[in-house]
């Protein structure tokens, strides 16, 4: 089956945003195909290289990017969600004026369009949230 | 593009969190993608249809009128649950009255509105293709 996932809550924060990732790993090894992941309100801070959790926790950012690689997942950050909440990548950064980006390897920064698009595109979109 | 039918469920009030605000611009964006798209307020989520919000107080920005520019993307179908509304002591009058032209009717205009019981809720939100909860 083809798989869009979408998460709505924040990395430590909410279960949803660990949930989401063990669902996500579970659906590719039981073969599933995952058209792309979509991260929405505070799901986007998933998308920071600059977070430093305890080093006897898990790295939910570290976790999303090794899977990105294995399977060549499209992560999205919400643009629009990303900016209120100082989620930047290179580009993002230099238009703003900004002094600096934060977003993590493997994530990708963009409208929500692409939510749309996940919903139309996939046989079911699966969303993580409260 | 293939048509699918889109629901956007609202549960929650309007300046608590932010899920109403970014549940909106979900709407707004996806309207540009020519589905069928259907909305429901239930819960909380009655309080973000309410007349006269006022947001000074809380230094937030107040994005209820947006609401009234639904009919123009052709954000018909709005969903109300009765259950919701009877348990917070509102009725329709309580509400803004969302409206859209109908083409087809020499531009007649309609009500975007629809208060439904909760049984007849589960029947709409059985009958998508995307259900996405904010």
């Amino acid at each position: 089956m083809k798989l869009s996932i979408q998460i709505n809550e924040g990395p430590y924060q909410h279960q949803a945003a660990d949930s989401a990732y063990q669902f996500t790993k579970a659906a590719l090894a039981k073969g599933h195909e995952i058209f792309r992941v979509f991260f929405y309100h505070d799901g986007v801070n998933t998308g920071t290289r600059l977070a430093i959790p305890p080093q006897d926790d898990r790295n939910i950012t570290n976790l999303w990017t090794e899977l990105q690689k294995e399977h060549e997942l499209d992560l999205v950050i919400c643009i629009a969600a990303a900016q209120r909440r100082g989620l930047l990548d290179e580009d993002e950064a230099k238009r703003q004026g900004k002094d600096a980006n934060n977003i993590a390897e493997g994530f990708r920064i963009s409208g929500l369009g692409q939510l749309i698009e996940a919903g139309i595109e996939a046989d079911r979109l699966v969303v993580f949230g409260d | 593009m293939a048509m699918k039918k889109f629901l956007y469920m609202n549960r929650r009030a309007p300046y608590g969190t932010v899920y109403a605000l970014e549940s909106l611009e979900v709407v707004l964006i996806g309207a540009a993608f020519d589905q069928d798209v259907s909305l429901v307020f239930m819960d909380d989520g009655v309080y973000q249809l309410t007349k006269g919000q006022k947001t000074e107080g809380i230094g937030m920005k107040n994005f209820s009128p947006t609401f009234s520019a639904l009919g123009d993307y052709e954000v018909n179908k709005i969903y109300i649950e009765k259950e919701s509304l009877e348990e917070r002591g509102l009725t329709l009058e309580d509400l803004q009255h969302l409206v859209w032209e109908d083409e087809d009717e020499d531009w007649a205009e309609k009500d975007s509105i629809h208060l439904v019981s909760s049984e007849e809720l589960s029947k709409i939100i059985a009958d998508q293709d995307v259900v996405l909860s904010f």
